[in-house]
Protein backbone atom coordinates (compact mmCIF):
# COMPACT_ATOMS: atom_id res chain seq x y z
CA UNK A 1 0.00 0.00 0.00
CA UNK A 2 1.34 3.57 -1.03
CA UNK A 3 2.49 5.66 2.59
CA UNK A 4 1.16 8.64 2.01
CA UNK A 5 2.75 11.44 4.06
CA UNK A 6 -0.69 12.41 5.46
CA UNK A 7 -1.75 9.46 7.17
CA UNK A 8 2.26 8.77 8.36
CA UNK A 9 1.89 12.17 9.75
CA UNK A 10 -1.67 11.16 11.48
CA UNK A 11 -0.70 8.07 12.73
CA UNK A 12 2.56 8.91 14.30
CA UNK A 13 0.87 12.52 15.99
CA UNK A 14 -1.82 11.87 17.11
CA UNK A 15 0.11 8.80 19.11
CA UNK A 16 2.19 11.10 20.69
CA UNK A 17 -0.39 13.99 21.50
CA UNK A 18 -3.45 11.27 22.37
CA UNK A 19 -0.57 9.16 24.63
CA UNK A 20 0.87 12.06 26.51
CA UNK A 21 -2.70 13.20 26.72
CA UNK A 22 -3.54 9.82 28.56
CA UNK A 23 -0.31 10.16 30.90
CA UNK A 24 -1.00 13.46 31.71
CA UNK A 25 -4.37 11.64 33.29
CA UNK A 26 -3.18 9.21 35.12
CA UNK A 27 -0.26 11.20 36.65
CA UNK A 28 -2.12 14.36 37.10
CA UNK A 29 -4.40 11.26 39.27
CA UNK A 30 -1.76 10.25 41.18
CA UNK A 31 -0.01 13.55 41.92
CA UNK A 32 3.13 12.71 40.04
CA UNK A 33 2.79 16.18 37.94
CA UNK A 34 4.40 19.54 38.81
CA UNK A 35 1.00 21.42 40.80
CA UNK A 36 2.14 25.39 39.45
CA UNK A 37 -1.12 26.51 37.65
CA UNK A 38 1.06 27.01 34.46
CA UNK A 39 1.98 23.33 33.96
CA UNK A 40 -1.52 21.43 33.48
CA UNK A 41 -2.59 23.80 30.47
CA UNK A 42 0.37 24.31 29.11
CA UNK A 43 1.18 20.47 29.06
CA UNK A 44 -2.14 19.58 27.95
CA UNK A 45 -2.12 22.57 24.93
CA UNK A 46 1.17 20.54 23.90
CA UNK A 47 -0.42 17.21 23.87
CA UNK A 48 -3.43 18.76 21.62
CA UNK A 49 -0.63 20.67 19.15
CA UNK A 50 0.61 16.92 18.34
CA UNK A 51 -2.67 15.42 17.78
CA UNK A 52 -4.38 18.56 16.34
CA UNK A 53 -1.31 18.70 13.58
CA UNK A 54 -1.75 14.78 13.08
CA UNK A 55 -6.09 15.32 12.57
CA UNK A 56 -4.88 17.98 10.27
CA UNK A 57 -2.47 16.39 8.26
CA UNK A 58 -5.12 13.49 7.65
CA UNK A 59 -7.19 16.37 5.83
CA UNK A 60 -4.60 16.57 3.10
CA UNK A 61 -4.75 13.65 1.56
CA UNK A 62 -8.62 14.17 0.97
CA UNK A 63 -9.65 14.42 -2.57
CA UNK A 64 -11.96 17.11 -1.37
CA UNK A 65 -10.91 18.24 2.04
CA UNK A 66 -13.64 21.21 2.15
CA UNK A 67 -16.01 18.37 2.59
CA UNK A 68 -14.68 16.45 5.67
CA UNK A 69 -17.12 17.45 7.74
CA UNK A 70 -19.06 14.46 6.43
CA UNK A 71 -16.83 12.02 7.77
CA UNK A 72 -18.60 12.76 11.42
CA UNK A 73 -21.77 10.86 10.21
CA UNK A 74 -21.51 7.16 9.42
CA UNK A 75 -19.96 6.88 13.11
CA UNK A 76 -22.63 3.47 13.16
CA UNK A 77 -20.65 1.08 10.57
CA UNK A 78 -17.09 3.26 9.67
CA UNK A 79 -14.43 3.31 11.78
CA UNK A 80 -12.95 6.26 9.58
CA UNK A 81 -16.47 8.37 11.03
CA UNK A 82 -16.02 7.03 14.41
CA UNK A 83 -12.14 7.94 14.55
CA UNK A 84 -13.29 11.37 13.69
CA UNK A 85 -16.25 11.54 16.62
CA UNK A 86 -13.44 10.31 18.87
CA UNK A 87 -11.19 12.93 18.33
CA UNK A 88 -13.72 15.34 18.12
CA UNK A 89 -15.55 14.32 21.33
CA UNK A 90 -11.97 14.49 23.27
CA UNK A 91 -11.34 18.18 22.77
CA UNK A 92 -14.12 18.33 25.46
CA UNK A 93 -12.86 16.66 28.22
CA UNK A 94 -9.11 17.78 27.59
CA UNK A 95 -10.12 21.66 27.20
CA UNK A 96 -12.25 20.80 30.66
CA UNK A 97 -8.94 19.23 32.13
CA UNK A 98 -7.21 22.21 31.13
CA UNK A 99 -9.64 24.65 32.68
CA UNK A 100 -10.12 23.02 36.04
CA UNK A 101 -6.72 23.05 36.26
CA UNK A 102 -5.90 26.55 36.24
CA UNK A 103 -9.12 27.82 37.85
CA UNK A 104 -9.65 24.91 40.69
CA UNK A 105 -5.92 23.15 41.11
CA UNK A 106 -4.21 20.32 40.00
CA UNK A 107 -5.41 18.25 42.69
CA UNK A 108 -8.71 19.13 42.79
CA UNK A 109 -11.34 15.93 42.00
CA UNK A 110 -12.89 17.96 38.64
CA UNK A 111 -9.51 17.82 37.40
CA UNK A 112 -8.19 14.49 38.18
CA UNK A 113 -12.00 13.20 37.05
CA UNK A 114 -11.27 15.34 33.80
CA UNK A 115 -8.00 14.42 33.24
CA UNK A 116 -8.88 10.71 32.99
CA UNK A 117 -11.90 10.89 31.07
CA UNK A 118 -9.61 13.05 28.25
CA UNK A 119 -6.96 10.17 28.34
CA UNK A 120 -9.46 7.44 28.11
CA UNK A 121 -10.98 9.59 24.79
CA UNK A 122 -7.81 9.87 23.49
CA UNK A 123 -7.14 6.33 23.52
CA UNK A 124 -10.45 5.62 21.99
CA UNK A 125 -9.35 7.95 19.23
CA UNK A 126 -6.23 6.02 18.74
CA UNK A 127 -8.15 2.58 18.67
CA UNK A 128 -10.49 3.93 16.18
CA UNK A 129 -7.40 4.86 13.94
CA UNK A 130 -6.21 1.33 14.30
CA UNK A 131 -9.25 -0.36 13.51
CA UNK A 132 -9.26 1.76 10.75
CA UNK A 133 -6.57 -0.38 9.12
CA UNK A 134 -7.22 -3.65 11.56
CA UNK A 135 -10.91 -4.03 10.03
CA UNK A 136 -9.95 -3.97 6.05
CA UNK A 137 -10.17 -7.57 5.23
CA UNK A 138 -8.00 -7.23 1.84
CA UNK A 139 -4.41 -6.41 3.67
CA UNK A 140 -3.45 -9.08 5.71
CA UNK A 141 -0.63 -6.91 6.98
CA UNK A 142 -3.43 -4.90 9.10
CA UNK A 143 -5.92 -7.35 9.30
CA UNK A 144 -4.74 -9.39 12.21
CA UNK A 145 -4.50 -9.48 16.26
CA UNK A 146 -1.34 -7.03 15.91
CA UNK A 147 -2.81 -4.28 14.80
CA UNK A 148 -5.04 -2.33 17.32
CA UNK A 149 -2.35 -3.59 20.33
CA UNK A 150 0.63 -2.09 18.75
CA UNK A 151 -1.33 1.48 17.71
CA UNK A 152 -1.91 1.32 21.29
CA UNK A 153 1.20 0.37 22.89
CA UNK A 154 3.14 2.76 20.69
CA UNK A 155 0.74 5.60 20.96
CA UNK A 156 1.43 4.97 25.18
CA UNK A 157 5.25 5.06 24.54
CA UNK A 158 5.42 8.04 22.55
CA UNK A 159 3.39 9.87 24.96
CA UNK A 160 5.53 8.27 28.08
CA UNK A 161 9.17 9.83 26.07
CA UNK A 162 7.02 13.65 25.72
CA UNK A 163 5.78 13.03 29.06
CA UNK A 164 9.66 12.62 30.39
CA UNK A 165 11.14 16.16 27.82
CA UNK A 166 7.41 17.97 29.15
CA UNK A 167 8.79 17.34 32.97
CA UNK A 168 12.22 17.79 32.03
CA UNK A 169 11.03 21.43 31.01
CA UNK A 170 8.72 22.03 33.54
CA UNK A 171 11.13 21.38 36.20
CA UNK A 172 9.17 18.27 37.32
CA UNK A 173 10.30 14.57 38.90
CA UNK A 174 11.28 12.88 35.50
CA UNK A 175 12.26 9.61 37.28
CA UNK A 176 8.97 7.94 37.15
CA UNK A 177 8.07 8.69 33.20
CA UNK A 178 11.46 8.21 32.46
CA UNK A 179 11.44 4.23 33.90
CA UNK A 180 8.26 4.40 32.12
CA UNK A 181 9.02 5.51 28.91
CA UNK A 182 12.07 3.08 28.80
CA UNK A 183 10.65 0.39 29.82
CA UNK A 184 7.57 0.90 26.90
CA UNK A 185 10.57 1.14 24.65
CA UNK A 186 11.27 -2.24 24.70
CA UNK A 187 7.63 -3.45 25.25
CA UNK A 188 7.24 -1.82 21.80
CA UNK A 189 9.85 -3.50 20.44
CA UNK A 190 8.35 -6.85 21.63
CA UNK A 191 5.40 -5.95 19.95
CA UNK A 192 7.57 -4.81 16.70
CA UNK A 193 8.89 -7.69 16.69
CA UNK A 194 6.21 -9.98 16.71
CA UNK A 195 4.20 -8.29 14.83
CA UNK A 196 6.84 -8.78 11.68
CA UNK A 197 7.28 -12.59 12.40
CA UNK A 198 3.73 -12.51 12.29
CA UNK A 199 3.43 -11.10 8.64
CA UNK A 200 7.11 -12.88 7.30
CA UNK A 201 4.70 -16.28 7.89
CA UNK A 202 1.61 -15.78 7.73
CA UNK A 203 -0.25 -17.30 4.85
CA UNK A 204 -1.20 -15.13 1.68
CA UNK A 205 -5.21 -14.09 1.84
CA UNK A 206 -5.77 -15.79 -1.64
CA UNK A 207 -4.28 -17.37 -4.79
CA UNK A 208 -4.30 -15.76 -8.63
CA UNK A 209 -6.24 -18.98 -9.54
CA UNK A 210 -8.92 -17.86 -6.67
CA UNK A 211 -9.33 -14.29 -7.53
CA UNK A 212 -10.05 -14.94 -11.04
CA UNK A 213 -12.41 -18.20 -10.33
CA UNK A 214 -10.34 -21.33 -11.08
CA UNK A 215 -9.37 -22.81 -8.34
CA UNK A 216 -7.16 -25.93 -8.85
CA UNK A 217 -5.48 -24.57 -11.68
CA UNK A 218 -2.21 -22.60 -11.79
CA UNK A 219 -2.73 -19.16 -13.67
CA UNK A 220 0.07 -16.33 -14.44
CA UNK A 221 -0.45 -12.94 -16.11
CA UNK A 222 0.01 -13.04 -19.74
CA UNK A 223 -1.42 -9.83 -20.63
CA UNK A 224 -2.20 -6.65 -18.76
CA UNK A 225 -4.95 -4.54 -19.23
CA UNK A 226 -2.89 -1.37 -19.73
CA UNK A 227 0.76 -1.16 -19.31
CA UNK A 228 1.33 2.01 -17.80
CA UNK A 229 0.60 3.18 -14.57
CA UNK A 230 -3.44 3.17 -13.00
CA UNK A 231 -4.76 4.26 -9.57
CA UNK A 232 -5.03 0.61 -8.44
CA UNK A 233 -1.10 -0.18 -9.37
CA UNK A 234 -0.28 3.20 -7.76
CA UNK A 235 -2.94 2.53 -4.44
CA UNK A 236 -2.29 -1.31 -3.86
CA UNK A 237 0.67 -2.30 -6.70
CA UNK A 238 3.08 0.15 -4.12
CA UNK A 239 7.03 -1.32 -4.24
CA UNK A 240 9.43 1.24 -4.46
CA UNK A 241 12.08 1.01 -2.18
CA UNK A 242 10.43 -2.04 -0.32
CA UNK A 243 13.85 -3.58 -1.35
CA UNK A 244 15.63 -1.80 1.75
CA UNK A 245 12.96 -3.18 3.90
CA UNK A 246 15.59 -5.32 5.91
CA UNK A 247 17.52 -2.14 6.51
CA UNK A 248 14.95 0.14 7.47
CA UNK A 249 14.05 -2.47 10.18
CA UNK A 250 17.05 -2.80 11.51
CA UNK A 251 16.86 1.02 11.47
CA UNK A 252 13.07 0.90 13.38
CA UNK A 253 14.44 -1.65 15.85
CA UNK A 254 17.65 1.03 16.91
CA UNK A 255 16.00 4.87 16.60
CA UNK A 256 12.25 4.05 17.65
CA UNK A 257 12.74 1.76 20.54
CA UNK A 258 16.25 0.62 21.52
CA UNK A 259 18.12 4.13 21.56
CA UNK A 260 15.23 6.35 23.40
CA UNK A 261 14.53 3.56 25.98
CA UNK A 262 18.41 3.61 26.82
CA UNK A 263 18.12 7.91 26.78
CA UNK A 264 15.47 7.50 29.16
CA UNK A 265 16.95 5.14 31.45
CA UNK A 266 19.65 7.04 31.65
CA UNK A 267 17.49 10.12 31.91
CA UNK A 268 16.09 8.14 34.84
CA UNK A 269 19.65 8.04 36.73
CA UNK A 270 19.64 12.02 36.24
CA UNK A 271 22.10 12.55 33.28
CA UNK A 272 21.83 15.44 31.70
CA UNK A 273 17.71 14.53 31.42
CA UNK A 274 16.36 17.29 29.50
CA UNK A 275 19.19 16.76 26.74
CA UNK A 276 18.33 12.95 26.91
CA UNK A 277 14.67 13.17 26.92
CA UNK A 278 14.44 15.56 23.99
CA UNK A 279 16.77 13.41 22.04
CA UNK A 280 14.65 10.65 22.83
CA UNK A 281 11.50 12.41 21.49
CA UNK A 282 13.28 13.28 18.45
CA UNK A 283 15.15 10.36 17.66
CA UNK A 284 12.02 8.65 19.05
CA UNK A 285 9.48 10.27 15.66
CA UNK A 286 11.98 9.82 12.79
CA UNK A 287 12.50 6.68 14.14
CA UNK A 288 8.39 5.81 14.52
CA UNK A 289 7.98 7.85 11.45
CA UNK A 290 10.03 4.94 9.49
CA UNK A 291 8.35 2.31 11.30
CA UNK A 292 4.79 3.29 9.94
CA UNK A 293 6.25 3.98 6.37
CA UNK A 294 6.92 0.49 6.15
CA UNK A 295 3.70 -0.17 8.06
CA UNK A 296 2.22 0.97 5.19
CA UNK A 297 4.32 0.08 2.55
CA UNK A 298 5.29 -3.61 3.07
CA UNK A 299 1.21 -3.99 3.48
CA UNK A 300 -0.26 -5.85 -0.37
CA UNK A 301 -3.49 -5.74 -1.27
CA UNK A 302 -5.14 -8.75 -3.01
CA UNK A 303 -6.39 -6.50 -5.47
CA UNK A 304 -2.45 -6.35 -6.97
CA UNK A 305 -2.87 -10.36 -7.11
CA UNK A 306 -4.39 -9.22 -10.82
CA UNK A 307 -1.44 -7.98 -11.58
CA UNK A 308 0.83 -10.60 -10.85
CA UNK A 309 1.99 -9.19 -7.29
CA UNK A 310 1.56 -11.14 -4.16
CA UNK A 311 -1.06 -10.96 -1.75
CA UNK B 1 -26.57 5.31 5.36
CA UNK B 2 -23.29 2.33 4.95
CA UNK B 3 -24.98 0.32 7.39
CA UNK B 4 -25.81 -2.68 5.09
CA UNK B 5 -29.76 -3.72 6.02
CA UNK B 6 -30.38 -7.59 5.84
CA UNK B 7 -30.98 -8.93 2.64
CA UNK B 8 -34.43 -11.05 2.35
CA UNK B 9 -34.91 -14.11 0.64
CA UNK B 10 -36.00 -13.42 -3.50
CA UNK B 11 -35.03 -9.98 -2.85
CA UNK B 12 -33.87 -8.58 -6.46
CA UNK B 13 -30.16 -8.73 -7.16
CA UNK B 14 -29.10 -7.31 -9.79
CA UNK B 15 -25.43 -8.55 -11.36
CA UNK B 16 -23.48 -10.06 -14.63
CA UNK B 17 -22.10 -13.39 -15.56
CA UNK B 18 -19.72 -12.98 -17.11
CA UNK B 19 -18.30 -16.51 -19.34
CA UNK B 20 -14.81 -16.93 -19.52
CA UNK B 21 -15.14 -19.64 -21.94
CA UNK B 22 -16.57 -16.77 -24.67
CA UNK B 23 -14.40 -13.97 -23.71
CA UNK B 24 -12.06 -13.62 -26.54
CA UNK B 25 -10.28 -10.38 -24.66
CA UNK B 26 -11.12 -7.36 -26.93
CA UNK B 27 -11.98 -4.89 -24.91
CA UNK B 28 -15.05 -3.70 -26.09
CA UNK B 29 -16.53 -3.49 -23.05
CA UNK B 30 -13.88 -1.60 -21.37
CA UNK B 31 -14.57 0.47 -24.04
CA UNK B 32 -18.47 1.01 -24.10
CA UNK B 33 -18.40 1.73 -20.66
CA UNK B 34 -15.92 4.20 -20.98
CA UNK B 35 -18.13 5.49 -23.86
CA UNK B 36 -21.14 5.19 -22.31
CA UNK B 37 -20.38 6.47 -18.59
CA UNK B 38 -18.25 9.17 -19.80
CA UNK B 39 -21.12 11.02 -20.74
CA UNK B 40 -23.74 9.14 -17.85
CA UNK B 41 -24.38 9.81 -14.52
CA UNK B 42 -21.06 9.29 -12.76
CA UNK B 43 -19.24 11.01 -16.32
CA UNK B 44 -17.23 12.60 -16.60
CA UNK B 45 -14.15 9.72 -16.22
CA UNK B 46 -11.23 11.68 -16.88
CA UNK B 47 -7.64 10.41 -18.96
CA UNK B 48 -4.48 11.89 -17.95
CA UNK B 49 -1.57 12.38 -19.87
CA UNK B 50 -3.53 10.42 -22.94
CA UNK B 51 -1.58 11.42 -25.80
CA UNK B 52 1.63 11.48 -23.48
CA UNK B 53 4.30 8.86 -22.87
CA UNK B 54 2.34 7.36 -19.88
CA UNK B 55 -1.64 7.34 -20.23
CA UNK B 56 -3.11 6.96 -17.41
CA UNK B 57 -7.19 7.33 -16.43
CA UNK B 58 -10.59 5.78 -15.08
CA UNK B 59 -11.89 2.67 -16.23
CA UNK B 60 -15.35 0.65 -14.64
CA UNK B 61 -13.48 -2.06 -16.98
CA UNK B 62 -10.06 -3.84 -17.10
CA UNK B 63 -9.61 -6.93 -19.25
CA UNK B 64 -6.86 -9.06 -18.22
CA UNK B 65 -5.28 -12.11 -19.11
CA UNK B 66 -4.08 -15.19 -18.12
CA UNK B 67 -2.40 -18.63 -19.16
CA UNK B 68 -4.09 -21.43 -16.76
CA UNK B 69 -2.53 -24.85 -16.54
CA UNK B 70 -4.07 -27.94 -14.86
CA UNK B 71 -7.51 -27.43 -13.45
CA UNK B 72 -10.59 -28.63 -15.19
CA UNK B 73 -10.12 -26.55 -18.35
CA UNK B 74 -7.01 -27.65 -18.76
CA UNK B 75 -4.23 -25.18 -20.35
CA UNK B 76 -5.11 -22.34 -21.95
CA UNK B 77 -5.86 -18.67 -22.70
CA UNK B 78 -8.15 -16.88 -19.99
CA UNK B 79 -9.47 -13.44 -20.68
CA UNK B 80 -10.35 -11.87 -17.53
CA UNK B 81 -12.81 -9.01 -17.28
CA UNK B 82 -12.81 -7.37 -13.95
CA UNK B 83 -15.33 -4.70 -13.07
CA UNK B 84 -17.28 -4.58 -9.35
CA UNK B 85 -19.21 -7.40 -8.27
CA UNK B 86 -22.18 -5.56 -6.65
CA UNK B 87 -21.38 -7.87 -3.30
CA UNK B 88 -23.76 -8.27 -0.99
CA UNK B 89 -21.67 -7.56 1.76
CA UNK B 90 -19.66 -4.51 0.21
CA UNK B 91 -16.51 -3.51 2.69
CA UNK B 92 -16.51 -0.44 0.58
CA UNK B 93 -20.06 0.46 1.90
CA UNK B 94 -19.25 0.16 5.41
CA UNK B 95 -16.00 2.00 5.75
CA UNK B 96 -17.06 5.19 3.93
CA UNK B 97 -17.25 7.62 6.73
CA UNK B 98 -19.97 9.72 4.75
CA UNK B 99 -22.51 8.02 3.27
CA UNK B 100 -21.41 8.76 0.02
CA UNK B 101 -21.12 4.85 -0.97
CA UNK B 102 -24.41 2.86 -0.58
CA UNK B 103 -25.88 -0.21 -1.60
CA UNK B 104 -29.51 0.07 -2.84
CA UNK B 105 -31.99 -1.86 -1.13
CA UNK B 106 -34.25 -2.02 -4.30
CA UNK B 107 -31.90 -4.36 -6.45
CA UNK B 108 -28.38 -4.35 -4.79
CA UNK B 109 -26.36 -1.96 -6.97
CA UNK B 110 -23.56 -0.64 -5.10
CA UNK B 111 -23.34 3.34 -6.23
CA UNK B 112 -21.56 6.19 -5.46
CA UNK B 113 -23.16 9.69 -4.38
CA UNK B 114 -20.01 11.96 -5.98
CA UNK B 115 -21.77 15.17 -4.58
CA UNK B 116 -20.74 14.12 -0.81
CA UNK B 117 -17.53 11.85 -1.76
CA UNK B 118 -15.16 13.50 0.41
CA UNK B 119 -12.14 10.98 -1.49
CA UNK B 120 -10.55 10.03 1.64
CA UNK B 121 -9.94 6.47 -0.45
CA UNK B 122 -10.75 3.99 2.14
CA UNK B 123 -13.48 2.06 0.17
CA UNK B 124 -10.64 1.54 -2.56
CA UNK B 125 -8.68 -0.11 0.21
CA UNK B 126 -11.78 -1.90 1.08
CA UNK B 127 -12.32 -3.92 -2.10
CA UNK B 128 -10.26 -6.92 -2.90
CA UNK B 129 -11.53 -6.55 -6.61
CA UNK B 130 -9.97 -3.49 -7.38
CA UNK B 131 -12.86 -2.40 -8.86
CA UNK B 132 -13.42 1.18 -7.73
CA UNK B 133 -11.21 4.02 -9.28
CA UNK B 134 -10.20 7.13 -7.79
CA UNK B 135 -11.37 10.63 -10.10
CA UNK B 136 -7.95 13.05 -9.96
CA UNK B 137 -9.84 15.82 -11.59
CA UNK B 138 -12.81 15.81 -9.41
CA UNK B 139 -11.47 14.43 -6.21
CA UNK B 140 -14.09 11.98 -5.70
CA UNK B 141 -14.16 8.27 -5.95
CA UNK B 142 -16.08 6.39 -8.93
CA UNK B 143 -17.46 2.99 -9.82
CA UNK B 144 -19.42 0.74 -12.05
CA UNK B 145 -22.92 1.94 -11.53
CA UNK B 146 -23.90 -1.40 -13.60
CA UNK B 147 -25.36 1.49 -15.68
CA UNK B 148 -28.16 2.02 -13.24
CA UNK B 149 -28.87 5.21 -15.98
CA UNK B 150 -29.47 2.93 -18.83
CA UNK B 151 -31.01 -0.41 -17.22
CA UNK B 152 -34.10 1.91 -16.25
CA UNK B 153 -34.00 4.65 -19.01
CA UNK B 154 -37.46 4.88 -20.10
CA UNK B 155 -36.39 6.84 -22.80
CA UNK B 156 -34.32 3.88 -24.54
CA UNK B 157 -36.43 1.15 -26.51
CA UNK B 158 -36.44 -2.10 -24.07
CA UNK B 159 -34.15 -4.13 -25.83
CA UNK B 160 -31.42 -1.34 -24.73
CA UNK B 161 -32.08 -0.93 -20.90
CA UNK B 162 -28.96 -3.43 -20.35
CA UNK B 163 -25.28 -2.34 -19.10
CA UNK B 164 -23.46 -0.80 -22.07
CA UNK B 165 -20.55 -3.49 -21.52
CA UNK B 166 -23.42 -6.37 -22.24
CA UNK B 167 -24.64 -4.96 -25.26
CA UNK B 168 -21.45 -4.00 -26.45
CA UNK B 169 -19.84 -8.08 -25.95
CA UNK B 170 -19.26 -9.12 -29.79
CA UNK B 171 -19.37 -12.83 -28.65
CA UNK B 172 -22.01 -12.62 -25.98
CA UNK B 173 -19.67 -13.38 -22.85
CA UNK B 174 -21.83 -11.06 -20.73
CA UNK B 175 -25.04 -11.56 -19.57
CA UNK B 176 -27.09 -9.48 -16.85
CA UNK B 177 -29.90 -10.12 -14.94
CA UNK B 178 -31.58 -10.71 -11.94
CA UNK B 179 -29.46 -12.86 -9.45
CA UNK B 180 -31.57 -12.83 -6.68
CA UNK B 181 -34.37 -14.94 -8.72
CA UNK B 182 -33.54 -18.91 -9.39
CA UNK B 183 -35.58 -19.15 -12.33
CA UNK B 184 -34.12 -15.79 -14.26
CA UNK B 185 -32.20 -17.02 -17.32
CA UNK B 186 -28.36 -15.45 -15.35
CA UNK B 187 -29.57 -17.96 -12.48
CA UNK B 188 -30.08 -20.90 -14.68
CA UNK B 189 -27.02 -20.33 -17.10
CA UNK B 190 -24.60 -19.97 -13.46
CA UNK B 191 -26.56 -23.20 -12.40
CA UNK B 192 -26.15 -24.73 -15.64
CA UNK B 193 -22.32 -24.20 -16.09
CA UNK B 194 -21.03 -24.10 -12.56
CA UNK B 195 -20.75 -20.24 -12.41
CA UNK B 196 -18.45 -19.13 -9.13
CA UNK B 197 -18.01 -16.36 -7.14
CA UNK B 198 -14.41 -14.52 -7.20
CA UNK B 199 -12.39 -14.90 -3.51
CA UNK B 200 -15.63 -16.36 -1.57
CA UNK B 201 -13.02 -17.08 1.29
CA UNK B 202 -13.13 -13.54 1.85
CA UNK B 203 -16.75 -13.45 2.73
CA UNK B 204 -17.70 -10.18 0.66
CA UNK B 205 -20.56 -12.21 -0.94
CA UNK B 206 -19.98 -11.16 -4.54
CA UNK B 207 -23.19 -11.44 -6.74
CA UNK B 208 -21.59 -11.43 -10.29
CA UNK B 209 -20.40 -14.85 -11.14
CA UNK B 210 -18.15 -16.00 -13.61
CA UNK B 211 -18.68 -19.06 -15.39
CA UNK B 212 -15.02 -20.93 -15.59
CA UNK B 213 -13.70 -21.77 -19.09
CA UNK B 214 -14.49 -25.53 -20.82
CA UNK B 215 -12.00 -27.51 -21.82
CA UNK B 216 -10.71 -27.04 -25.67
CA UNK B 217 -11.99 -30.11 -27.59
CA UNK B 218 -11.57 -29.66 -31.34
CA UNK B 219 -13.85 -32.45 -33.13
CA UNK B 220 -12.63 -35.11 -34.96
CA UNK B 221 -14.87 -37.85 -37.31
CA UNK B 222 -13.77 -40.90 -37.71
CA UNK B 223 -11.18 -41.34 -40.83
CA UNK B 224 -12.83 -43.52 -43.43
CA UNK B 225 -10.12 -44.27 -46.56
CA UNK B 226 -11.59 -44.82 -49.38
CA UNK B 227 -11.96 -48.32 -50.73
CA UNK B 228 -12.67 -50.48 -54.30
CA UNK B 229 -14.47 -53.22 -54.03
CA UNK B 230 -14.37 -55.45 -57.72
CA UNK B 231 -13.38 -54.17 -61.03
CA UNK B 232 -14.41 -53.09 -64.50
CA UNK B 233 -15.78 -49.45 -65.64
CA UNK B 234 -18.63 -49.55 -62.53
CA UNK B 235 -16.27 -50.23 -59.91
CA UNK B 236 -13.78 -47.33 -61.33
CA UNK B 237 -16.63 -45.14 -61.05
CA UNK B 238 -18.25 -46.02 -57.61
CA UNK B 239 -14.27 -45.62 -56.46
CA UNK B 240 -13.77 -42.38 -58.13
CA UNK B 241 -17.02 -40.95 -56.57
CA UNK B 242 -16.26 -42.66 -53.33
CA UNK B 243 -12.68 -40.69 -53.16
CA UNK B 244 -14.37 -37.19 -54.67
CA UNK B 245 -17.02 -37.74 -51.45
CA UNK B 246 -14.49 -38.32 -49.18
CA UNK B 247 -12.55 -35.33 -49.65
Amino acid sequence: MTPSTSVLLLTTLTGFGYGLLAWLGVFGATRGLPQQAWFGPLAIGFALAFASAGLLASTLHLGRPERAWRAFSQWRSSWLSREGVAAVLTYLPALAFAAFWWFDGAGADTTQVAGLAAGAMGLITVGCTAMIYASLKPVRHWNNAHTLPDYLVFALYSGALLLMLALALGGGDIKSAALLASALGLVSLAAKLAYWHHVDHAAPLATLSSAIGLKGATARPLDRPHFTQNYILREMGFQVARKHATRLRKIVVVCAFLAPSLLALAAAFGLWPAVMAFVAVVLGACGLLVERWLFFAQAVHVAALYYGHEA
Amino acid sequence: MTSLSQPWPGATKLGLVIDLDTCVGCHACAVSCKEWNHGGASGPLPDYDSRGPNPDGLWFNRIHSYETEGGACGSRTVNFPRSCLHCEQPQCVTVCPTGASYKRAEDGIVLVNADICIGCKLCSWACPYGAREFDEDEGVMKKCTLCVDRIYNETLPEAEREPACVAACPSRARHFGDLGDPDSAVSLLVLARGGVELMPELGYKPTNRYLPPRKAVVPTGPVEKPVRMGTGFSASLLSLVDRVLSR
